[in-house]
């Protein structure tokens, strides 16, 4: 990977596709073990004996949706300055001495938490263990090294951000998206809060949130939990046990009207339009709507004989590309988006009526069981192919663990997804398409000149 | 058990670099061990095999040596047309009809053109194997490229070019490779550009599977459930009825021009996208591998590099720098590139220039090597965690014409790099006023000397 310490969300449209993506690969059974120590901190062990290799993560139930008011970036910003050293090692050298031993470190933040993650050979999972240990409590920082990784996050903003029209719309649509809940703040921060963040603002947060008890050890590859459970203890085990930690965001009020977002530049040549819906999440949702939503989801945009596909790019020739995607792992509300942009030689307008029209029909008529069996079967066998890999597991958990679901939520999965019905596609569909609830994206060559 | 033997050993952070070596040596020799098979079919078609039945699931990977530097001047982005295209349709089946099955039985079939290879890719899931090869051989053998996918994928295609046409990573790339060879295919785009891929017919996408589809040069990699027996007959059905052999490759060898030149594409951006270049090593040279470690250290290593130390955590100047090797069928390349403000740009590049010197005049410290060693031998396990990726590695494997023996030597293969052997290499290689700069973005105290 070319690009470290990546930050997920703030990929924009694409990241939201691929995690929507992979969601379906939930249906893994991935069998994990887990037990909880003394300070609190839950450990989730997924045995995988392909390789004798580990994947060891860390995850915070802290993301920039936790950052106090006028610090945006600051759970990002720390995430950086994790890697500035402890008491013991010195400033720059953890992942050195994780390379030099043979391993691959990296981290990332989202709205909803932090990761960090070292992939070793198994003999070496005890000395990432104790240094991952070691700065959850004994982070040292200093201007010196602040400084210098605070210039370092503003080219990553300028990289992912301020150099592409596409997550400057993204970023705008966010933010016109939610009215009140800090969802609407970019994971990486605004370019001028950034600037301000200082040492201090970044060791306030860490001592706020990173204890034991707000933490998540998660492990997979060739070992088992009995194995495990006395490097834990020695290590994650001797930190004491921090101030419990309340998650309270502020909620979304009522929304009246919705919102349009355009971004007009010479430097789009494809243009594109898409809306994005306030949906429940997991977590907010009301018995097995998230996943009705997600079988929604694959029905529309699950491949290239799935309705808005089949319809608007092979039959009609409207659109080259549609998309939808559902992020139900957040910690509060979810995103669901649909988008498409205008096949060469038709106009943005037309498509987008093509694409509405469908959405519209969906709606009114219902789906068929065929879509239905199609979509669950897919999602389901997905579920398989996740098996066949190191990291789908740690990552699933990690992302269920810190957004308010259960390793046996995971677990049931594929099985909440057999169950879901036509009804409960269909009545998902008409609570879900309600434009006040929404931001429309458009995404325009600034002459205007399509196709 | 050896994690809990080692806890002695990691008390002083400095000792650890001391006995890493010895500490890796379990999972490697795992490695070592791994069983790859060498399956050959009844029909004389060859694949190499990691047999594995914990999950059921097969990956299928092979690849062809050619690729987009095949595509006809005018007709750029052919091969990448042919490889959207070849599982829109086949046989009996429509394109509609073809990506059903796929779906209805959840395999997972993909085609993708590269510089100097062709790459096909199939998972399935071992109960619809039967099917999953069926399917993958009626696309390989007889794709129909019926009217409306072709029409549907070039506008696809077309729709791609123009959404990236002002990305600057896009315009730093073409603009690179155009500059260093604007007489080879190696200067020209991929992906096409929206004329050249207007101009590719059915006649085009044909020519290329005629000439290039055929048994001489194919390497398959396999991993999975499925046994050799198994195999050898799925290797037949797919592959069996491919010409043994294609005309000699008419490609020239050719090595990069407008050395030392500085291009900068002007951009509104507030960051500059900067990539650079000079002649490579190829994958075959004996000094490979010392260039390998070579460029681990300079800027392959991530925070490991000298270039990240000195751009990223001494300076903050960057999030992002790097540099690798860069090998081709027909040249070699050793390539860099940076992200920063236009106002930083000079100071970057000066400095990276440095860190280019530095190296070919002192090479690498013994502590710099011991480091890189573990890593690159330590890391090489990590790569064989799933049958997608064990697939993959056997493919390049033989892409880069190594033995079947390769995975278990390659240690002592980069365990005889001196530093010696690095100067010589670095020496070599590495010339500052010998990079082509391209600069994407409106820099600052720097002019364009192309």
């Amino acid at each position: 990977m070319r690009f470290f310490r990546q930050l997920l969300p703030v990929f924009g449209l694409l990241a939201l596709c691929l995690a929507a993506l992979s969601t379906p690969s939930m249906a893994a059974v991935f069998n994990p073990q887990t037990f909880t120590l003394a300070n609190g901190m839950q450990v989730v062990v997924v045995p995988n004996r392909r390789a004798p290799v580990v994947v060891h993560m860390v995850w915070y139930r802290v993301g920039a949706a936790d950052e106090p008011v006028g610090k945006s970036g600051i759970a990002h910003f720390l995430e950086h300055l994790m890697f500035k050293g402890t008491e013991t090692i010195p400033p720059g050298e953890f992942s050195k001495i994780v390379a030099r031993n043979g391993g691959r470190d990296n981290a990332f933040t989202s709205q909803d938490y932090t990761a960090y993650f070292q992939n070793v050979a198994r003999d070496k999972l005890e000395l990432v263990m104790k240094m991952e240990a070691d700065r959850m409590r004994n982070l040292v920082l200093t201007d010196k090294e602040v400084l210098p990784e605070r210039d370092v996050v503003l080219e990553e903003r300028r990289s992912r951000t301020d150099n592409d029209p596409g997550s400057q719309l993204y970023e705008s649509a966010q933010s016109a998206l939610f009215m009140n809940h800090p969802y609407r703040l970019p994971v990486i921060g605004w370019k001028h809060e950034i600037q301000g963040l200082t040492t201090e603002d970044a060791l306030a947060f860490y001592r706020r949130f990173y204890a034991p008890n707000n933490a998540i050890l998660i492990v997979a590859g060739d070992i088992d939990a009995q194995e495990l459970r006395p490097l834990a203890e020695k290590y994650y085990g001797a930190i004491p046990r921090g101030p419990d930690i309340v998650r309270e965001r502020v909620q979304e009020p009522v929304h009246y009207a919705g919102r349009t977002v355009e971004l007009r530049s010479p430097r789009v040549r494809q243009p594109s339009w898409s809306r994005t819906y306030l949906a429940p999440s997991y977590r907010t949702a009301d018995g097995n709507e998230a996943y009705a939503l997600q079988v929604l989801s694959q029905i529309i945009d699950g491949g290239a004989t799935t309705r808005l596909y089949r319809e608007l790019v092979v039959v009609q020739g409207v659109a080259s590309s549609v998309g939808a995607w559902y992020s139900p792992d957040q910690y509060d509300l979810g995103l669901f988006n649909i988008s498409v942009s205008p096949r060469p030689g038709k106009t943005l307008d037309e498509a987008e009526a093509a694409l509405r029209l469908q959405i519209d029909q969906l709606v009114r008529d219902g789906i068929t069981d065929k879509e239905l069996e199609r979509a669950k079967q897919s999602m389901v066998s997905s579920a398989i192919y996740a098996r066949d890999s190191l990291r789908a597991a740690p990552n699933i958990l990690g992302r269920a663990l810190t957004t308010g679901r259960t390793v046996a939520d995971v677990e049931a999965w594929p099985e909440r997804i057999n169950a879901v019905t036509r009804e409960d596609v269909e009545k998902a569909a008409r609570a879900l398409f309600t434009s006040r609830r929404s931001v429309t994206s458009v995404l325009v060559p600034a002459s205007r000149k399509e196709g | 058990m050896k994690i809990r033997s080692m806890t002695s050993v990691v008390r002083s952070m400095s000792a650890i670099g001391m006995f890493a070596a010895a500490l890796t040596i379990g999972a490697v020799s795992a490695v070592q061990a791994m069983d790859i098979r060498k399956v050959v079919s009844a029909k004389g078609i060859e694949a190499w095999l990691v047999q594995d039945t914990s999950v059921p699931v097969i990956s299928f990977s092979f690849a062809w040596r050619a690729g987009a530097v095949h595509d006809p001047k005018g007709k750029e982005g052919r091969a990448r047309m042919l490889a959207a295209l070849l599982d829109e349709g086949a046989g009996d089946l429509g394109s509609q009809a073809f990506q059903g099955r796929l779906e209805d039985l959840s395999v997972r079939l993909g085609f993708s053109a590269h510089t100097d290879t062709f790459r096909g890719n199939l998972r399935t899931l071992s109960a619809n194997r039967d099917e999953a090869f069926r399917l993958l051989a009626l696309a390989v053998n007889q794709p129909r490229f019926d009217p409306e996918p072709v029409e549907r994928i070039r506008s696809q295609l077309i729709a791609g070019l123009k959404a990236d046409q002002e990305d600057p990573d896009t315009i730093a790339v073409r603009t690179w490779y155009r500059t260093a060879f604007p007489e080879h295919p190696y200067g020209r785009p991929n992906d096409g550009t929206v004329d050249s891929i207007g101009a590719v017919t059915t006649a085009d996408l044909k020519d290329f599977m005629s000439r290039f589809f055929v048994r001489k040069g194919l390497v398959i990699g396999v991993a999975g459930d499925i046994s050799p027996e198994e195999l050898a007959v799925k290797l037949d059905q797919v592959f069996g009825r491919l010409p043994m052999s294609r005309p000699s490759d008419s490609v020239p060898e050719v090595q990069p021009s407008n050395a030392g030149k500085i291009v900068v594409v002007q951009r509104n951006v507030p960051q500059s996208v900067v990539l650079f270049g000079q002649a490579g090593i190829k994958r075959s040279d004996p000094d490979w591998y010392a260039a390998y470690v070579m460029n681990r250290i300079l800027g392959g290593g991530g925070f490991s590099s000298r270039l990240m130390e000195e751009v990223r955590e001494k300076r903050g100047l960057a999030y992002s720098v790097y540099s690798y090797l860069s090998p081709y069928e027909h040249t070699a390349l050793y390539m860099g590139g940076v992200g920063t403000a236009n106002a930083r740009v000079a100071e970057s590049l000066k400095i990276i220039r440095a860190e280019w010197q530095r190296m070919a005049e002192q090479g690498v410290t013994e502590e710099e090597l011991a480091s890189a060693k573990t890593y690159i031998n330590g890391s090489f396990p990590l790569r064989f965690d799933s049958n997608r990726r064990i697939a993959g590695v056997l493919v390049a494997v033989q892409l880069n014409r190594l033995g079947i023996d390769y995975i278990g030597k390659r240690a002592k293969l980069i365990d005889a790099v001196t530093t010696d052997d690095i100067k010589r290499v670095a020496k070599r290689l590495l010339d500052p006023q010998a990079l082509t700069v391209v600069v994407v973005g409106q820099p600052e105290g720097l002019k364009d000397t192309k």
